[in-house]
């Protein structure tokens, strides 16, 4: 039998990294969430954020060791699958994966330490900027990782050197190759879309709280802050994605023409539901508003868009799997502001906390920023193809030459296991947690006293020489339970 | 070694970052292999706990030096990974598989539950300490690499005597280095027990360093050129023997602090000596020195590195003083409370 190398590379970086997207938004998102409801328990005193706190930090842990576990296998791939690739990029994109380590994950990984185990360690203020400081790093995580993948995607600030396989990008502008024409644009999406992420997730453990009538008092503060988080950031997404769109008319026009499923050239219109069909070039069963795809991008109706039929037969992307994913993202993205605004109103009018059935739309709501996130991806990354970097390298020309399709399929397996005894763990230990709830304000025990970062050192010091050898371990089990211990 | 050339400077700190590295994750990957030799829950989860906050920051060394040697040297790094593909898909399996067993082992109250956790734990750690030896002894001996940079041939050609010495030496320097760790941080009958293990440790310790020493110069000839050219690097040689006559003096006088210290010195000096060996090789080709990729033949342009150069000058002190708070905040013997794993 004869593997193919290149499609299953393929296969296997869709795999990871698809694997790997489905943590860092909410490690972004609830990272958002945990600093804000933390700043209201610093300015109010109130131990009930304290509480709520405490307990999306635990599934943040989790959620952030599944991350950390599936993002160091992205980090080895370039070079282990796409050796072409990783010697053509070397300049541009090594410098984007090291900047990301320096200033990004021990910046995270250091103050996770005192976010999960430093509560009886620091004083509130210390762990707050812990807190702070863990939300920082995994922003700046993104910022270095959109930079490098956007410049896939609109390669500038570099010259070509060599021939063939031996061809390189190199440097000759250090920022213009950072603001390259799509990065920013999409970085600005991506961390909406981790917003959107940590907010919904927030709300829908606090709705289903609610539901129960469990913890009543923490779920309700909870959701309130992030229901106006989500709003906010549901109305951003949809403007920051309006300018990417434009964007990508202009920087990429082949992949919008996948987009929208525009086959020729000529006025367009804004397809709301339909499916492409490539045999007959047209979309079936469409419903389209007329000419407003040429209205959005150039504010006038008649104006044409370039089609597919523009580009060589070898240069288009497949259309379908864009079409039909960047429509579910931007639907998603429509009911996430409606939702939201109607949970506003609700609130607004306070009888959201008396309507079961819009609670139970926020429980299931979780899962539509999944999608989204994961939806926006493909539709970027299928409709750059057959390109690795737009314009220059093709994805068939960027696998490592040494490397055979059985090797690759025996770590597709061996991945494929990994991540699925992954996922149904972490869907355990979530179910866990979530069950078990957060501690009651009451038994939280005084936190450490003590300001500045230098007091709270002094203080550990002192605790662990002489009050933490005499509690007994026992007289903690109530919340060593929720922690999983003893 | 001219380190105001930006290829010399590039290597140097590669090999700075996989010094934090060995050193770092190197007490936490022998901990991990230690665990099974740690009876009942309580104790399992004070040795798991020793290591807690740590073991995430210190494999971002390991994360670190991948980008880095992607941006100063692309070429090595497509090269080295390609050519290691599966031992290297088993590293990042078991890489997942440490970092899972350490979240997941006390989340739920379950002895079969713990007992599996436990074993992928010890299993994982052992799997990631002897691929890298692995690596390293094959990098050292040289790999059937084509004027293009890639493996002729498959993953049998990696599978040679040498290379698994190279493993096995690298499985009990981190045990010993591990185990002098915990002996730090435990206390009472625990502590007893593993100072019980530091003097068989460190016997295989000191077999497997004079095999694997004898081995190289026998093996691999190359090993030793740069001696010549630089004779300042006897001084590490010798620094290396004292720091390992120091683990067992530190031991008999009952000073742990300074039994660690050692081992950190002496984990230290091995990725030097290999490093001396190799300079300014990155990856040796078996069929013709021609092929051979080094720190100027495989580095990216010269702009790359400067700018690099910047990176590294101001993001450094950054990653120093978090490293230092974190190490600080969790100073001490180690105890259990409701945050523990
Ligand atoms: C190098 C930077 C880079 C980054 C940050 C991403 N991608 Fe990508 N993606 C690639 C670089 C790339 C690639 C190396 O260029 C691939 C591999 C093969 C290919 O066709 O393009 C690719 C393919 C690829 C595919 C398969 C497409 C196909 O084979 O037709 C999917 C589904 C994704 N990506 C999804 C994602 C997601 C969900 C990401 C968010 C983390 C993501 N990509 C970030
Ligand atoms: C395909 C390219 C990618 C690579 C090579 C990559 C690499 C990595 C690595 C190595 C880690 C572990 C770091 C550690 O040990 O702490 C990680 C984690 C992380 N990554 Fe990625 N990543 C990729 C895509 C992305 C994208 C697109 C984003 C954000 C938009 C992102 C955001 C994060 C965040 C926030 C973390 C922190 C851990 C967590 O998931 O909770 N990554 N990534
Ligand atoms: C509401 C309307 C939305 C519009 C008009 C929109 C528009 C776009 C466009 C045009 C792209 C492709 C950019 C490119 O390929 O260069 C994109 C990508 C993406 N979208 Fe959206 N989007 C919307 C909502 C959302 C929502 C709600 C989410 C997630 C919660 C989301 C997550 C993503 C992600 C993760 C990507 C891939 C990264 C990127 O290229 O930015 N989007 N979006």
């Amino acid at each position: 039998m004869d593997l193919d190398p290149v499609a299953l590379s393929r296969a296997q970086f869709a795999l990871t990294v698809m694997f790997h997207y489905l943590f860092p938004p909410l490690s972004i998102g609830l990272g958002a969430l945990m600093v804000l409801l933390e700043g209201a328990y610093l300015r109010t005193k109130d131990r009930r954020y304290e509480a709520a706190v405490r307990f999306f930090t635990k599934i943040f842990a989790v959620n952030f060791a599944v991350g950390v576990a599936s993002g160091i296998v992205m980090e080895f791939q370039f070079g282990t699958n796409w050796a072409t690739y990783s010697r053509f990029v070397g300049d541009v994109f090594g410098s984007a994966l090291a900047a990301e380590g320096i200033f990004a994950f021990f910046l995270e990984s250091g103050f996770l330490a005192i976010l999960v185990f430093g509560w009886n360690r620091v004083g509130p203020k210390m762990h707050f900027f812990s807190t702070l400081m863990v939300f920082l790093g995994s922003c700046f995580s993104a910022v270095w990782i959109v930079i490098a993948n956007s410049w896939q995607h609109t390669p500038t600030g570099f010259h070509l050197v060599g021939e063939g396989a031996e061809m390189r990008a190199e440097i000759t502008d250090f920022w213009a190759m950072v603001f390259n024409p799509s990065a920013m644009h999409r970085l600005n999406h991506v961390l909406f879309g981790s917003f959107i992420q940590g907010a919904f997730f927030v709300m829908s453990i606090s709705a289903f709280y609610v539901l129960k009538k469990r913890h009543l008092e923490i779920a309700k503060r909870s959701f309130t802050f992030a229901l106006v988080f989500g709003a906010i950031s549901s109305i951003a997404i949809l403007i920051s994605g309006h300018s990417q769109a434009n964007a990508v008319a202009v920087n990429q026009p082949a992949k919008l023409a996948a987009f929208e499923g525009h086959y020729e050239t000529g006025p367009a219109d804004m397809i709301l539901f339909g499916w492409p069909n490539d045999e007959t070039r047209q979309v079936d069963y469409a419903v389209a508003v007329p000419g407003m795809l040429s209205f959005l991008v150039h504010g006038d109706p008649e104006a044409p868009i370039r089609g597919l039929d523009e580009f060589p037969e070898d240069e288009r992307p497949p259309v379908a799997v864009p079409f039909v994913t960047y429509h579910l993202m931007a639907m998603l993205g429509t009911f996430f502001i409606g939702i939201t605004l109607l949970g506003l109103l609700q609130l607004w009018r306070g009888k959201l906390w008396d309507q079961p059935w819009l609670l139970r739309i926020f429980v299931v709501s979780v899962v539509g920023p999944y999608l989204a996130n994961q939806a926006g991806w493909v539709a970027a990354e299928v409709g750059r193809q057959p390109w690795v970097v737009y314009g220059l390298l093709k994805t068939s020309d960027a696998v490592s030459p040494s490397v055979k399709g059985g090797e690759v399929l025996t770590s597709i397996v061996l991945f494929g296991i990994a991540y699925l005894a992954l996922f149904a763990l972490w869907i355990y230990v979530l179910n866990e947690k979530i069950q078990h709830g957060p501690e009651d304000p009451e038994t939280l025990g005084t936190p450490p006293s003590g300001g500045s970062f230098v007091d709270a050192a002094v203080a550990a010091g002192d605790r662990s020489l002489t009050e933490a050898d005499t509690v007994p371990v026992a007289s903690t089990t109530s919340v060593a339970r929720a922690s999983g211990g003893e | 070694m001219d380190l105001t050339d930006l290829h010399v400077f590039w290597y140097v700190l590669l090999g700075v970052l996989v010094t934090g590295y060995a050193i770092l994750d190197g007490f936490d990957l022998g901990v991990g292999i230690l665990h099974p030799l740690v009876k009942g829950d309580r104790e399992r989860r004070l040795v798991l706990n020793s290591i807690g906050p740590l073991w995430d920051g210190n494999e971002v060394w390991l994360v670190t030096f991948g980008g880095a040697l992607f941006a100063a040297f692309p070429k090595a790094y497509a090269s080295l990974f390609s050519a290691f593909y599966l031992p290297f898909m088993f590293l990042l399996f078991a890489l997942i598989g440490r970092a899972i067993s350490i979240e997941f082992r006390s989340k739920v109250k379950s002895e079969s539950w713990r007992t599996y956790w436990d074993h992928s734990f010890a299993f994982s750690s052992l799997v990631v300490v002897l691929l890298f030896g692995v690596a390293a002894g094959n990098v050292m001996q040289g790999i059937p690499l084509d004027a293009q940079g890639n493996l002729v041939g498959d993953v049998r050609d990696l599978l040679r005597p040498y290379p698994f010495a190279v493993g096995a030496l690298a499985v009990v320097t981190a045990a010993l280095h591990g185990a002098l760790y915990l002996h730090l941080k435990t206390e009472g009958e625990l502590q007893a027990r593993i100072g019980r293990l530091r003097w068989p440790l460190f016997s295989a310790f000191l077999v497997a360093y004079l095999g694997v020493t004898i081995a190289t110069l026998v093996l691999v000839p190359h090993a030793t050129r740069n001696f010549d050219r630089f004779p300042i690097a006897w001084v590490v040689v010798v620094l290396n023997g004292l720091a390992v006559a120091n683990v067992p003096r530190a031991i008999h006088h009952g000073k742990p602090g300074q039994a660690f210290a050692s081992s950190c010195a002496l984990v230290a000096a091995l990725v030097f000596l290999f490093g001396m060996a190799m300079f300014p090789k990155l990856a040796i080709s078996s069929l013709d020195p021609a092929h051979d990729l080094d720190a100027w033949n495989a580095a990216s342009s010269e702009s790359t590195l400067g700018l690099m150069r910047w990176i590294a000058f101001l993001g450094m002190p950054f990653v120093i003083t978090y490293t230092a708070i974190v190490y600080w905040v969790f100073r001490g013997k180690t105890k259990l409370d409701d945050f523990s794993y």
